[in-house]
């Protein structure tokens, strides 16, 4: 299909990005892996006036290690994500989810980045960025700002991000050695969640250190299953005690209610076993 | 020439045609560039039911490259109406169709408005710049209110009821009295299906592309039928037809989606007329699925009548069939292709089908892959299933009870017809043997005495259906109104290789492949001699083109009889050239022969002689060439036993097809590997009716389902390996005993996956579940609670802006 007319620009660094993005005004959209954006674009559901493409900032992608936690850049791929070492080893959790996204040719094009900028409750990297206490680093015209996750996705497709900012780096503390699952229920393979639920928890000695659970599109945003992991912290890494903090991550009974519940269940149980 | 050395016929040949396909060197409708082309882009409506009181173009025709801007009033006297060629009964409503609309429109996604620009993303911008003003209307969306005349959906017609078409064994003679049966009946079931509404979702969207030269039109559209629309094009417009050429190039796909003459074909060609310039369209995947056909959606009530051992004695079938707003090219006979399949392969005593056509503001239905047929073995195999839970009986011991023998055929059906040929105890054999089927039911024992979440299901299809469309005498009987034959020529090149014209117009299928084989083995040519031309009217001046399973049985034939035709006069003279008598003469592996001598002549030497024809037979014309046109005496009738174990979870709803088994008869088979992917595609496309896709509107008529994101295609992650078996009892209704194999899986697969689903969960309680079997539709069911159709959910771009098929 046919986008609306806009104009097309191409910075090389990220001040150059954000000198444009003032410059251009509201109107004006970032565009990075263009998984999301380009379908909007084509149905025209959207017009910016101007795309900034920052595919160029190289200096964007990649994972660092800084001490206690990750630096992930913004443009890093779901695709690079899912190979880097130092995810596999300190944010097992996000590797897992990121290996369900869409299908091979969009984790080669979408970013991790933007698929938390897009904000789309359906999406999957919400919730384990929500419930691994993610940390967004913005870049700004009055410099640098951090937002945690629990602050930066605010409703449906809408986050904390200023119309005048790029988010630059995710910050994700370290897991070592947390067992982690994703559990998804989707209908087709390249379709959105019904529910998902992403689990990461820790165990020692036989019982649960500590857990970290995010559910995916039961809310306007992804939603932390606080009453559950504070059930969890504790209690033997039994199958009765799984069972009974599942319950509470939903109190309601419609089917979104239910799958809340059981693949709550199932997501720690794997998370316990792995 | 050298002969080949082993039969073509059943050699699984790589199609010669995927490697220009695959690797973008063939030349699809919208890569056609022409000089001086312009680009039509439409406006289509966004309610369903209004009428339009102004329309103002005045700031879309200012826009840049903009050439015109056209509405239904610049058509209203040129545009006709949009051919329905199947008027069912004689009283039949049909409402004109206007291929835009002048005052009313009628669907959500119906044309309103042209841009014709310089470029195709001029043409887009410019639709947003012309504002229309709709008067909205009572939208009419629901089969059984729409019935209640209440609001109308085309006021002059007065009801929304298009036609009621019977059929009646009793009346037929071909059965007994329904309702006697079921008044004496030990057993009487009845039930209600939904065939949902589906998408036939072809992979290469819709393209038109127009050339008017001299008085000519040449006009370049991904279509099915290149000839019918040639003719319907001349009868709509008063074009002539011989100022009209039609080419279908390389086309992505149909499914029967592309059987049809669309309005957007129609406008191109006014257009292009009035402009005097090529016009090209080519549509987005979301205008093709607001505006061309769609299929099924129909409401099934079925009432079987049987005895206590299992035996059935009468089956009816009335039908309420969504036509749409309007009748395009088979729109109301779709339903009436099911009429003669709901006995499927059994031997009931009394069967009637009554079936209304109703119209509604909604997109018009057409033909979908098995149109009609699957419905109807959708229907038969859900009772089988039923009967059997009914009476505690093993689902496939009474299939076993009920249908036609081996040793029955050729078998005169309650509904009609006469199957030519078939065994199903051969098939159902070879299927269980490969299921498992004793191992399954053993295990299902075992979950459900454990209780386990995961349930498991058995579900059965024991299908035939009718290919081969058709005897031009039963098409008129009917009322279609065209016939059925099919044609093929021949063309002997001097160099000795083939040129193959045929009639069918291939748009996926591999024609090219097997008709190469076809000929390679009736002439004793190679394959890589023969060349298939198809699809360009102008080479191709006849044919019926390709649906319903038809090329191979009806076009296939009349190019074995073309052949035919080039060695009857190649024998002849090549005694000429042999100096023998013809009775003397010998054919083999495409060389000429004396009985009894050494003396030999190729095929490639005796055409030569036919083409520089200086020593011919006395009144020998020049040439080898040769033309046959086939009208078949009767369908041919594929079947098959499929088997499908699906594991539903019953926490989630989820189901989870474990292992499928299908065993088909089509008869003699040319290419195996051809045979098994449309068998692999047909299935995906009949799971997917049990469990993915439904085309879903609002309250406002509006297609919530109108991208691929909403609309759930599977794709093959999503589909278990399939296995894949043969059995083998040639058709008597043609040389080649093929019956065709393009519908077969989609016709069988979809109560299959429904039976195994029912099968799982029937014991917790659960009669039926709509289609598709979506998880919540699952879990609605085992918790007793209502189905909801339209439960909104996740979809679309994101989760907000669709209320479409995700959940």
């Amino acid at each position: 299909m046919i986008p609306a007319e806009f104009k097309y620009l191409f910075p090389s660094s990220v001040d150059e990005a954000v000198r444009m993005l003032a410059e251009e005004g509201e109107d004006a959209k970032i565009i990075a892996g263009g998984q999301s954006l380009v379908p909007v674009l084509r149905m025209r559901l959207a017009a910016p006036t101007a795309l900034i493409d920052i595919g160029g900032l190289t200096e964007l992608t990649g994972v660092r290690d800084d001490g206690d936690s990750l630096l992930i850049g913004a443009m890093t791929t779901h695709y690079e994500v899912q190979r880097d070492h130092l995810i596999q080893d300190h944010a097992l959790l996000l590797r897992l989810v990121t290996d369900t996204v869409a299908d091979p040719q969009v984790r080669h094009r979408g970013t991790f980045g933007g698929s938390l900028c897009h904000a789309d409750p359906a999406g999957d990297l919400l919730a384990p960025a929500l419930a691994l206490d993610a940390v967004m680093i913005i870049a700004g015209p009055s410099g640098r700002r951090e937002v945690p996750a629990a602050e930066f996705f605010v409703d449906y497709f809408e986050t904390a991000l200023g119309p005048d900012e790029i988010l630059i780096d995710v910050r994700v503390p370290k897991y070592t050695g947390w067992g982690a699952h994703y559990e998804k229920l989707n209908r087709v393979a390249q379709a959105w969640s019904i529910v998902a639920v992403a689990a990461a928890v820790q165990v020692s000695g036989g019982s649960i250190a500590a857990a970290r659970i995010g559910l995916t599109n039961v809310g306007s945003g992804p939603v932390r299953a606080v009453d559950v992991e504070s059930a969890l912290v504790g209690q033997p890494a039994t199958a009765e005690a799984i069972s009974a903090a599942a319950l509470k991550a939903s109190s309601g009974d419609s089917y979104k209610d239910n799958l809340a519940r059981v693949l709550t269940g199932r997501a720690l149980t794997a998370a316990v076993a792995g | 020439m050298t002969a080949t050395a082993e039969p073509e016929i059943g050699k699984a040949r790589l199609r010669k045609e995927d490697a220009r396909l695959i690797t973008g060197q063939t030349r699809w409708t919208d890569n056609l560039q022409l000089t001086g082309m312009l680009h039509m882009a439409v406006l289509r409506s966004p309610v369903a039911h209004a009428r339009i009181t102004n329309i103002d173009c005045s700031r879309a025709t200012a826009m840049p490259g903009v050439a015109v801007v056209l509405t239904g009033e610049d058509f209203a006297a040129e545009q006709g109406s949009l051919p329905c060629a199947w008027p069912i009964t004689e009283d039949m409503k049909s409402p004109p169709a206007p291929a835009m609309a002048v005052d009313q429109v009628n669907f959500a996604g119906e044309a309103v408005a042209l841009v014709i620009a310089d470029s195709a993303y001029r043409a887009a911008d410019a639709l947003a710049a012309i504002d229309v003003d709709y008067d909205e209307l009572p939208v009419v969306l629901d089969m059984e209110e729409a019935l209640q005349d209440n609001d109308l959906v085309h006021p002059d017609l007065g009801t929304n009821k298009c036609a009621t078409w019977v059929f009646d064994s009793a009346e037929a003679g071909s059965g007994t009295n329904v309702e006697d049966e079921i008044a004496s009946a030990e057993v009487v079931i009845e039930r209600t299906f939904r065939q949902q509404r589906l998408i036939p979702a072809f992979m290469e969207p819709r393209s038109v592309v127009v050339d008017p030269h001299a008085d000519m039109f040449t006009v370049w559209s991904a279509t099915q039928i290149p000839h019918i629309l040639r003719w319907m094009l001349a009868a709509v417009t008063g074009i002539a037809e011989h100022k009209i050429r039609v080419i279908a190039p390389d086309v992505g796909g149909g499914f029967g989606g592309k059987l049809q003459v669309t309005p957007e074909e129609l406008l191109c060609l006014l257009v292009a007329r009035r402009m005097g310039r090529p016009v090209k369209w080519t549509e987005t995947r979301t205008e093709s699925m607001l505006s061309a056909h769609h299929g099924r959606d129909q409401i099934q009530k079925i009432t079987l009548s049987a005895r206590r051992d299992g035996t059935v004695t009468g089956l009816k079938a009335e039908l309420l069939a969504d036509m749409g707003a309007y009748l395009r090219l088979v729109t109301p006979g779709v339903p009436i292709l099911g009429a003669f399949m709901f006995n499927a392969i059994y031997k009931f005593a009394a069967y009637r089908f009554v079936c209304t056509n109703v119209f509604t503001n909604k997109v018009p239905t057409d033909a979908y892959r098995g149109a009609g047929r699957p419905e109807a073995t959708f229907a038969i195999e859900r009772m089988m299933d039923e009967l059997a839970a009914e009476l505690d009986m093993d689902p496939m011991k009474i299939r076993e009870m009920n249908w036609i023998k081996h040793e029955e055929f050729p078998f005169n059906t309650v509904a009609g017809l006469t199957y030519d040929s078939g065994n199903y105890e051969a098939a159902t054999a070879r299927a269980m043997e490969l299921f498992g089927y004793e191992e399954l039911r053993e295990e299902q024992a075992r979950r459900r005495a454990d209780g386990s979440a995961v349930q498991l299901g058995i579900g059965i299809s024991t299908y035939t259906e009718m290919c081969g469309l058709a005897p031009s005498r039963v098409l008129g009987a009917l009322r279609y109104a065209a016939g059925g034959w099919e044609t093929a020529s021949i063309r002997m090149l001097p160099t000795g290789k083939v040129e193959v014209i045929t009639g069918t117009s291939p748009h996926g299928q591999g024609h090219e492949t097997v008709w190469s084989q076809i000929v390679a083995d009736r002439l004793g040519v190679p394959f890589e001699d023969v060349e298939v031309l198809h699809g360009d009217t102008a080479t191709s001046h006849k044919g019926m083109d390709s649906y319903g399973s038809r090329s191979l049985t009806v076009g296939g034939t009349a190019l074995v009889h073309a052949a035919d035709k080039v060695l009857a006069k190649a024998r002849t003279l090549a005694a000429h050239m042999m100096e023998c008598d013809e009775s003397d003469v010998e054919f083999a592996a495409g060389s000429f022969s004396v009985r009894g001598t050494s003396t030999v002549r190729t095929l490639g030497d005796v055409v030569l002689a036919a083409h520089v024809a200086h020593d011919l037979p006395d009144g020998m014309e020049p040439g080898m060439d040769a033309d046959a046109t086939f009208d078949p005496d009767n369908f041919s009738f594929p079947h098959g036993t499929h088997l499908c174990a699906a594991e539903v979870d019953t926490e989630t709803g989820m189901v989870k097809i474990r292992l499928y088994v299908a065993v088909d008869d089509v008869g003699t088979v040319m290419n195996p590997l051809i045979v098994d992917g449309q068998v692999h595609g047909g299935l995906a496309q009949g799971i997917a009716q049990a469990l993915f896709e439904e085309a879903i509107h609002d309250e406002m008529g509006t297609l919530t389902t109108a991208t691929l994101a909403d609309y759930l295609v599977p794709c093959a992650a999503d589909l278990p390996g399939f296995i894949t078996a043969r059995t083998e009892t040639p058709a008597t209704s043609n040389p080649l005993g093929a019956k065709g194999v393009g519908e077969a899986g989609t016709i069988a697969s979809t109560p299959a996956v429904v039976n195994a689903v029912l099968d799982a969960v029937r014991h917790m309680g659960v009669r039926d579940i709509e289609m598709p079997c979506s998880p919540e539709r699952v879990w609605n069911a085992l918790q007793g609670r209502a189905a909801d159709a339209s439960a909104p959910a996740a979809g679309g771009l994101g989760s907000i802006d669709s209320q479409g098929g995700q959940s």
